[in-house]
């Protein structure tokens, strides 16, 4: 059985030394005839593996699994072929802080039966419009009694997201429950300790994560603003971003060829799965002068089980002024099915670009635009020129944190216990063109 | 001699009172003041590098007097369980004290450098950097 199938994909193919060419008509029949009369040629050959191929060699430990950042290097000394020659699986990852994030709890019933109408878990109110004692735990909801921005700028100290991490780090969480009372679920009110072992069901459901890509926020205005890009001072005197470029799973499938429904994902420290797009998923990239630039981009909407993920992974968050909210780990496995997917990646901070925006003004008003693009790699340097002014930039995304996912999702899939699984649906891509709609006023 | 690095911090009742003028002329001290919070009839807080030999004695006077004498190294702490090391304080500390290495990306916090204007424990995301006053 031959390590890889050799076959030849319409239209696309390296030779040896050159950039990728895009061939087609007689060329492409010709090179056909030729390949099929001659495996031989290799340098005419373009490398096609399946998820099957792939995931015998991690079960019996021979697979070849590098970083996104390994990647590049690899890229960089050997060449696109023989970098997708010789490994099989790369791996992103990210940490920052991801708002449309939440948990799926299932309390258990208790004597006699409730069937709670509201839920507040450490005094932060969890949705319990659903089933007797089902909740959805929000990240950015804040407790009732919360100053808020009472106090301009509040300090938002927990929400939501505090709540997720005091579960899963096993902290014992006040749960508060009311209902009207009914035959069947006569109890009316509640009041008790929870651990996250001892409920039924945990599960991590974010609706949007991931993002693809995100603004670099800076503020042109006169005064100081805090928002869910930090605070940015005045007359843009600093400038936040918040991905970790070059391993940012989906600044590395762009175009959506590997991640799709189902693909098996590091979540939270544990084990997850892409269950949808996510929400706001507007894929898009606007070739520009050679240089592939995208706007927020896809998402994904991701779910796993809360009872095996940790703390370090889940961590609640808060933004002065704008509200609380939760950091989340994210790793895809990419298969390098084939020289296009490496080539994307293999993307390097130079070659990815962040819209800037200012949120003094522009982005509150929903003005759209925006003062030009500035690539990763200008970003993480510290530095950036905007309008002929320089500014610092702060990152909002964690890179150390980011790597050590990366590093962990290699490892596990090296030791054999991750596999990789084919999307059973592929998500809408920059060519399905979605157009983003606003809210219609009458 | 390198200047001690300190932080003060008094009641409202000191506020009123010309303690810097004191620490000059009976102490002999050669007095900077990096950051100062001081109001009427509000408690006040002020960072100082003071050098010279009867440093000691000046700042047993600020005691006497009922004023909390800290190093400023103590002054603000990192969390080192809570920081991720995003990295959002480093575009916002005035003085450089948290920064980023490259290209680790790794987030460090010069101790030295901190003048205690406490603006990284309200904007650090994780709320990593804390007040041990």
């Amino acid at each position: 059985m031959p390590m890889y199938s050799i076959g030849i994909r319409k239209g696309f193919f390296r030779s040896p030394g050159s950039r990728s060419l895009y061939l087609e008509g007689e060329f492409l029949k010709e090179y056909k005839d030729k390949a099929e009369q001659n495996l031989e040629v290799g340098s005419f050959m373009s490398i096609e593996k399946t998820y099957a191929e792939i995931n015998a060699k991690i079960k019996t430990g021979k697979a070849v699994v590098v970083t996104a950042e390994e990647l590049i290097a690899l890229v960089e000394e050997k060449g696109l072929t023989e970098a997708t020659r010789e490994v099989d699986v790369v791996t992103t990852g990210t940490f920052a802080p991801m708002c449309s994030s939440g948990a799926f709890l299932s309390f258990g019933h208790t004597k006699p039966r409730m069937k709670m109408q509201k839920v507040w878990l450490n005094g932060v109110s969890a949705y319990a419009g659903i089933a007797a004692v089902d909740a959805y735990l929000g990240a950015a909801e804040l407790p009732e009694e919360d100053p808020l921005n009472s106090n301009f700028p509040g300090e938002f100290r927990y929400g939501g997201g505090h709540v997720i991490q005091d579960l899963v780090a096993r902290k014992p969480v006040k749960l508060k429950a009311i209902a009207y009372g009914t035959n069947c679920y006569p109890r009316k009110s509640l009041e008790t300790m929870i651990t996250l072992d001892e409920i039924n069901e945990a599960i991590l459901f974010n609706p949007r994560n991931a993002y693809q890509n995100y603004n670099c926020a800076v503020n042109l205005t006169d005064r100081t603003v805090y928002t869910y890009m930090g605070m940015l001072k005045p007359q843009m005197g600093n400038a936040n971003y918040s991905t970790s470029g070059e391993l940012s799973p989906l600044l590395k499938d762009p175009h959506f060829k590997t991640i799709g429904v189902g693909t098996k994902i590091f979540l939270g420290g544990g084990v997850g799965y892409v269950a949808w797009n996510g929400t706001q998923h507007f894929p898009a990239m606007t070739n520009v002068d050679g240089k592939e630039l995208g706007g927020a981009g896809g998402t994904l909407a991701v779910i796993g089980d809360l009872k095996q993920m940790s703390p370090k992974w889940l961590v609640g968050t808060s933004f002065l002024g704008y509200g609380a909210t939760l950091s989340v780990g994210i790793g895809i496995p990419i298969p390098l099915l084939n020289e296009e997917i490496t080539r994307y990646a293999a993307m390097k901070d130079e070659d990815l670009f962040a819209p800037i925006v200012d949120y003094g003004e522009a982005y509150p008003s929903f003005t759209p635009g925006n003062l030009g693009y500035v690539s990763y790699a200008e970003l993480k340097s510290g530095k950036i020129t905007v309008q002929g002014k320089e500014i610092q930039t702060s990152p909002l995304s964690s890179m150390p944190r980011a790597r050590e996912v990366a590093a962990t999702l290699k490892k596990w899939i090296q030791k054999g216990d991750f596999l990789l699984t084919e999307p059973v649906k592929s998500l809408p891509s920059p060519a399905d063109g979605i157009v983003a709609h606003s809210i219609k006023e009458v | 001699m390198a200047p001690k690095r300190i932080v003060l911090r008094f009641r409202s009742d000191i506020s009123v009172k010309p303690i810097v003028y004191r620490l000059v002329k009976d102490f002999d001290l050669v007095v900077n003041i990096v950051r100062a919070d001081v109001n009427p009839q509000k408690e006040g807080t002020m960072v100082l590098e003071v050098t010279g030999d009867q440093s000691e004695k000046g700042l047993a006077y600020l005691r006497e007097l009922g004023v909390s004498v800290q190093d400023l190294k103590q002054g603000i702490v990192r969390n080192e369980e809570k920081c991720v090391m995003c990295g959002a304080c480093t575009g916002l500390c005035p003085t450089g004290a948290l920064y980023i290495e490259r290209p680790s990306m790794e987030v460090h916090f010069d101790e030295d450098q901190c003048i205690v204007c406490m603006l990284c424990t309200k904007i650090c995301p994780m709320r990593a950097m804390e007040v041990h006053l």
